[in-house]
């Protein structure tokens, strides 16, 4: 691709995945109509899930997943020497994602509930930002592939990236949608990030707050309107500790 | 002639998830071939409980970025069976469209990005897009048939967002079917060039006897529930699970291994092809017995052209249960139901094997217990056990380490394994 005329050099990225599904990567071979476009842009050179490759020559790391593991902390490491940019890619690398319920639990009682009495080597979950520097958060369950082709070509060209301040609950209404809170559900949408086209309200279920919070959430509000559609705490807590990027929405138990 | 060989394959390439090959000869002897899965376990058993039963198909779809759909309707069917909430047909055949989706998106990713560029001698697919531009455009299409059939039916390919308890959320219109519909049946010739593709690969030729178990077919195919089978004529009930897969864990890997009549079993496209061959749309019989594909197939490599003849059955039965939509009202998809107290397995063949997860809820309808048993895990130790007999045959036809190399990373890339659904 040309950039003001100029063929500029290929960027090398690598892409790397810890304690996560795998999910947000694959999001990158997804988008079929402009897959070779987008990868004409780049050089892959360590993308172990697609490829044998391993170039360890990379300027831009992409990290999936948390860290539950002490060899995970020191490969995280590596690769930030490496990196020129390193990108937390998805809600597991941005906020602990799923994997972070465990913490609610002791660890001991965790692996005795999986592995019985034959035991294995486990951390309680970390996001990235908690063991390296990261550059970039690009959160998501999955990441948007729309969203992380635009920012990963405002990457390489050098263009400014913007995330939207609002929340999620914009997004939903400009799409018309019936509100579900409407239909019984607890949404999480008034204080969650925009950017995902408001992909699961717009197939009437409630937002779980995969994109972390909003610039502009008012959590004095979502906390009134809860309680005006009558959610227990629990309900609340549950949903909004689902992906650990909510931690400034504190319900209280009354 | 004394033989040493010492393999080790960290991290081995195109799978999902992280795991090593480790093989050992000494003076012409195997004294070791592994298949150690090294994947961080993510615990969600554990992380179940306590949970709203809504909210676990959400939370187990994550278990895997690729079969997403599949752990829901496996989480779905256990949440549903436990509180005996009967799901209205048209969600049925809705969320059956959605696995067909799946296997075909799954399928294609496997057979095309991970699996092909060892028939081509390339490290991944992308040189293939310059040097095979016809198979590069049959796979990137294959593919988005797939994905768009997820997205249309369940809002998106990776954790679905509308698949709720008791049915759908929201149910597509029906001239977004008639649309999908007509991509499917252009893809019915790229399948079918698909199909020749394979004829012109040399598949490996490697046979070790195996017991194949798979979901057991009574008039159809079958993807979701009903009783177990194996090829050396096991059947069980779908509650009875457990005495199908008998787990248990070795040392040297984070994975649990299962077994049933023997020392392991398959479970996957081939178990699947092979115990439900009669079941398969005729046209994707006649395309298997032309590969040369016929039960009970015993060579590994073969789960790959298993994977092909699925993705031609599942397009084929894909446009059948649109027309069965077009007929049917598609605002029956939700079924109210009462919250109540309760035990539920869910069995699914989802791409990779047979996916069992099962709940304990209370009479708030939270989770109390859960199990869930994953294909990679029900394969891992048949890999492991395949990898030996491989390993000995090589050495008999006194082939390089290379070779050796070449031929393992392929054989456990032949099982499509899902590593890091295996330790969730």
């Amino acid at each position: 691709m040309k950039y003001l005329g100029i063929d500029p050099e290929k960027i090398k990225i690598g892409s790397f995945d810890f304690t996560c599904c795998e999910g947000c990567q694959l999001q990158l071979a997804n988008k079929e109509d402009t897959l070779v476009d987008f990868l004409n842009l780049l050089e892959v050179v360590n993308f172990r899930e697609i490829s044998s490759y391993r170039g360890e020559d990379y300027d831009i790391a992409l990290i999936e997943g948390a860290i539950s593991r002490q060899d995970e902390v020191e490969r995280l490491k590596r690769i930030r020497e490496q990196a020129k940019v390193l990108v937390a890619l998805g809600t597991c690398a941005c906020f602990g994602g799923v994997n972070q319920i465990k913490n609610k639990f002791e660890i001991e009682d965790v692996v005795r509930e999986v592995y019985g009495d034959d035991p294995v080597e486990t951390l309680p979950v970390r996001k990235i930002s908690d063991v390296v520097k990261v550059d970039l958060e690009i959160p998501g369950c999955p990441v948007s592939k729309e969203e992380v082709e635009k920012i990963v070509v405002d990457l390489v060209t050098g263009a400014e990236i913007n995330f939207p301040k609002y929340p999620v609950c914009v997004e939903c209404r400009r799409k018309v949608n019936t509100c579900v809170f409407d239909l019984g559900l607890l949404c999480l949408g008034p204080i969650t990030r925009a950017g995902c086209g408001a992909v699961c309200t717009s197939g009437k279920t409630a937002c779980i707050g995969c994109r972390g919070p909003a610039e502009e959430a008012n959590y004095e509000e979502f906390r009134q309107v809860l309680k005006e559609h009558g959610f227990t705490p629990r309900e609340a807590r549950e949903r909004i500790d689902f992906y650990g990027g909510l931690p400034e929405m504190v319900i209280d138990e009354s | 002639m004394k033989v040493d060989m010492k393999i080790d394959v960290h991290h081995l390439t195109r799978v999902e998830g992280h795991g090593n090959i480790e093989i050992e000869v000494k003076d012409g002897k195997l004294k070791k071939a592994r298949w150690a899965v090294v994947e961080t376990p993510r615990f969600f058993e554990a992380m179940l409980r306590g949970m709203s039963h809504d909210l676990a198909p959400m939370l187990t779809a994550r278990i895997c970025g690729i079969c997403a759909i599949g752990h829901g309707l496996a989480s779905l069917r256990a949440i549903e069976r436990a509180m005996e909430v009967d799901v209205p047909e048209t969600a049925k055949v809705l969320r059956l469209l959605a696995k067909h989706g799946e296997t075909l998106q799954s399928h294609t990713l496997h057979v095309f990005f991970l699996a092909a560029p060892d028939f081509f001698g390339v490290p991944n697919v992308l040189p293939l897009i310059e040097s095979h531009p016809e198979i590069a455009g049959l796979a990137v299409r294959l593919k988005k048939a797939g994905n768009d059939l997820c997205d249309l039916t369940t809002g998106r390919p990776t954790h679905p967002v509308s698949l709720v308890p008791g049915g759908l959320s929201k149910a597509p219109e029906k001239h977004e079917l008639k649309a999908i519909r007509r991509v499917l049946v252009d893809r019915i010739p790229d399948i079918e060039a698909t199909a020749a593709l394979f004829k012109t690969l040399s598949i490996p030729d490697f046979v070790r006897e195996t017991e194949f178990v798979a979901l057991k077919g009574e008039k159809d195919y079958p993807w979701i529930g009903g009783d177990l089978v194996s090829t050396d004529g096991v059947v069980k009930e779908e509650d009875d699970y457990r005495a199908m897969t008998n787990e248990y864990k070795e040392d040297f890997t984070t994975t649990k291994f299962t077994r049933l009549s023997r020392e392991s079993f398959a479970v996957g496209a081939l178990a699947r092809v092979n115990n439900n061959f009669k079941f398969l749309e005729e046209k994707s019989r006649a395309a298997a017995e032309e590969l040369g594909l016929t039960p009970v197939n015993h060579n590994p490599y073969m789960n790959n052209v298993a994977q092909v003849i699925e993705c031609d059955h599942v397009i084929r039965e894909s446009i059948k249960l649109i027309d069965r939509l077009l007929e049917m009202d598609l605002s029956d998809i939700r079924a109210e139901y009462r919250v109540r107290a309760g035990k539920g397995v869910g069995a699914v063949e989802v791409p990779r094997g047979i996916l069992y997860h099962e709940y304990e809820l209370d009479d708030q309808g939270l989770v109390v217990k859960a199990n869930c048993i994953i294909p990679t895990t029900q394969n891992n130790a048949n890999i492991h056990i395949d990898l030996s007999a491989l390993v000995e045959q090589g050495l008999k036809e006194k082939k390089t380490d290379a070779e050796i190399t070449h031929l393992s990373e392929m054989l456990v890339r032949a099982y499509d394994p899902c590593i890091s659904c295996s330790v969730h």
